[in-house]
């Protein structure tokens, strides 16, 4: 009976293309090929590299809210901060165990954000904008008057980190680093996928484009995005924790606009809603900054503020939507 | 108790001088929001503008005060015309986030473009010498700066207002406001009137950057470090409304005053945690339209 039931509804050609949309392609292999390949190429730039899966693993987070969710926010960073403050503190307090320690940090900023969504997914727009802001304002003020705890303005210091699993020491190369960061974006960027493809995932994509449409379907629409946003704060403050953890040190910008604006322009380069944004956009970033900033902040200011109002203007998909035209471009021309 | 009083009456004082400013600044963005709808995030940075234009024609060439408030105006009212037409425009139809994303760009290239003109530090303003000092009311004297602040807002505002509500072009931009595809249809060209509107916003905000140099710091991040501010008045006080975001900044700013003043340990605490309850309360901000 089940058996049956179940090629019949093979047999529909909606279910058929919904499968197929899930079903992976090797193309999305890509990316774990090439952090794989980075370790061997470019031995000298685990830390950064490290960072940059760190990085990613926070623009995919973004992405879950933003690109599947439409809810626009300028205070990522708060659910980020209160991640890597939660594994730092654990870690000074005398709890060096590091995955434990990365749960903590992705409960406590779920927390944070199921609390914080239940109050400004009731606004919307500009108002909805300013409380995301709000709150990271909030919360950094939090941390740097609890100086006491935090280390203020300081930073954290003093943070230990145990071996992982007893035994893959935290090395100086930051090889342990790579790895380990690699394999919780790993994890997170399946959990994303397997998300953003479920009913629940559609379903946020449908309050995304025809919010009335999903009320009249009998969607409970808030508390969709009540969800949405507590797990999307859970991984940012997953990413957070790595930070903690591989750094060994937390300062008091990671809960920040600067940072919140960074993580959204990088998702922003590579492209919004469409899981492999982060991929690109956070490591296209990071190395420019590595580069660039460094040399004159100022003008890195200024370029990244053109090629935002560009991509406005030009390339509303971002690199990936730009590879989309020219692929598009290029079928076309062969037919 | 004279000592409470004295604080009592200092804290409105400081706090509605300051109020008067960030209403000047924002009521611009209040207008155009209800207008058009933009999400305008670089508001601030035509009260920079202002700002800068203002201390450097005081500082440089020696222009009085007055005068260097008015060139700041037409020249920040002037220029924004030109942005809104070549820019803006263009994104009128296009979604919330495009409309944030490249007002944080335009943010970020004016934070870059004034740190490279004027460098990265706080300009100095040179006070008239008629501004300094104290002035004394009954039996407690007052900065002069300030009072001279809460006068001229406050006649500003009442043009302001009297212009809304008296003059054919507050009509115009009243009824655009209410029901933009009703006020198209009985002629009304909207699209100037937003280019019109967004002119007066901008210069109004330029003023406000010229006259509360003094209270708001003249630095290139002046449009980011102030924008919450700017934000939280334009909400509570209700998008699109004129009212009230007056009634919104003043909250805000004596609100803000007296909590740095008598728990400055958690100061900054008490605004956000207040817009929070507010718009608990009322999603639309005091005077909006849900």
């Amino acid at each position: 009976m089940i058996l049956s039931g179940k090629s019949s509804l093979k047999n529909a050609p909606a279910v058929e293309a919904l499968v197929r949309r899930h079903r992976l392609r090797p193309i999305e292999l890509l990316p774990w090929a090439i952090a794989v390949a980075a370790y061997f190429l470019f031995p000298g730039y685990l830390a950064l590299g490290s960072q940059i899966f760190i990085m990613v693993l926070f623009a995919l987070s973004l992405d879950l809210i933003l690109g599947y969710a439409g809810i626009i926010t300028l205070g990522h960073a708060a659910f980020f901060g209160v991640g890597a403050y939660t594994a730092g503190i654990l870690a000074v307090q005398g709890w060096h165990e590091p995955i434990s320690g990365l749960i903590a940090a992705g409960i406590v900023a779920a927390i944070v954000g199921l609390v914080s969504g239940l109050v400004i997914l009731r606004t919307h727009g500009l108002t909805l904008l300013m409380l995301t802001l709000a709150i990271v304002f909030m919360l950094n003020e939090a941390a740097n008057k609890a100086g006491f705890i935090t280390g203020g303005a300081d930073g954290l210091q003093g943070i230990a980190i145990d071996p992982i699993f007893g035994t893959f020491r935290f090395d100086m190369f930051s090889r342990t680093a790579y790895w380990y960061a690699l394999a919780v974006l790993f994890l997170g960027w399946a959990f994303v996928r397997l998300l953003v493809h479920s009913p629940f995932g559609r379903s946020l994509t449908g309050i995304r484009e025809n919010v009335a449409r999903m009320h009249a379907i009998g969607t409970p629409v808030r508390r969709r995005l009540v969800t949405a946003y507590t797990i999307s704060a859970g991984l940012a403050g997953v990413a957070g924790g790595l930070l903690a953890q591989t750094t060994e040190f937390v300062a008091l910008n990671v809960i920040s606009f600067e940072l919140s604006g960074a993580v959204l322009i990088m998702l922003i380069f590579g492209g919004v809603g469409r899981l492999y944004g982060a991929f690109i956009g956070a490591p296209v970033y990071m190395i420019a900054e590595d580069e660039l900033a460094k040399a004159d902040p100022v003008y890195w200011l200024f370029w990244i503020g053109l090629i935002l109002i560009l991509i406005v203007m030009f390339a509303r998909g971002g690199i990936l939507g730009l590879i989309d035209q020219a692929l598009h471009q290029i079928r076309r021309r062969r037919k | 108790m004279d000592a409470v009083i004295a604080a009592i009456v200092s804290i409105l004082f400081h706090g509605t001088a300051y109020a008067m400013i960030l209403y000047i600044v924002s009521v611009g963005l209040s207008v155009t929001m209800g207008l058009m709808g933009f999400a305008n995030l670089a508001h601030g940075v035509f009260a920079m503008a202002g700002g800068y234009v203002t201390v450097t024609l005081m500082n440089d060439y020696g222009v009085p005060f007055a005068l260097s408030l008015l060139v700041a105006c037409l020249v920040v009212g002037l220029a924004s015309i030109v942005i809104e037409r070549v820019l803006y425009a263009r994104l009128y139809a296009a979604s919330e986030l495009e409309q944030v994303l490249f007002t944080i760009g335009l943010i970020f290239m004016a934070i870059a473009a004034a740190k490279f003109v004027w460098g990265p530090f706080a300009q100095r303003f040179a006070m008239p010498e008629a501004l300094q000092g104290q002035i004394e009311l009954g039996t407690r004297s007052f900065p002069a700066y300030r009072a001279f602040l809460i006068v001229v807002s406050i006649a500003i505002i009442l043009g302001l207002w009297l212009g809304i509500e008296r003059t054919n072009l507050g009509a115009r931009i009243r009824a655009a406001v209410d029901n933009r595809r009703m006020a198209q249809s009985l002629g009304i060209n909207t699209g100037r009137l937003f280019t019109l509107t967004f002119a007066l916003g901008s210069a109004l905000a330029a003023l406000g950057g010229g006259l509360g140099a003094e209270i708001l710091a003249i630095n290139p991040t002046y449009a980011i470090e102030h924008l919450v501010y700017f934000l939280i008045v334009v909400s509570v006080g209700g998008l699109g409304s004129v009212r009230g975001p007056f009634v919104a900044a003043l909250l805000i700013g004596i609100g803000d005053t007296a909590c740095k003043y008598l728990v400055p340990e958690i100061g900054a605490f008490f605004i956000y945690a207040a817009t929070m309850a507010l718009l608990l309360w009322r999603p639309a901000g005091l005077f909006g339209r849900a």
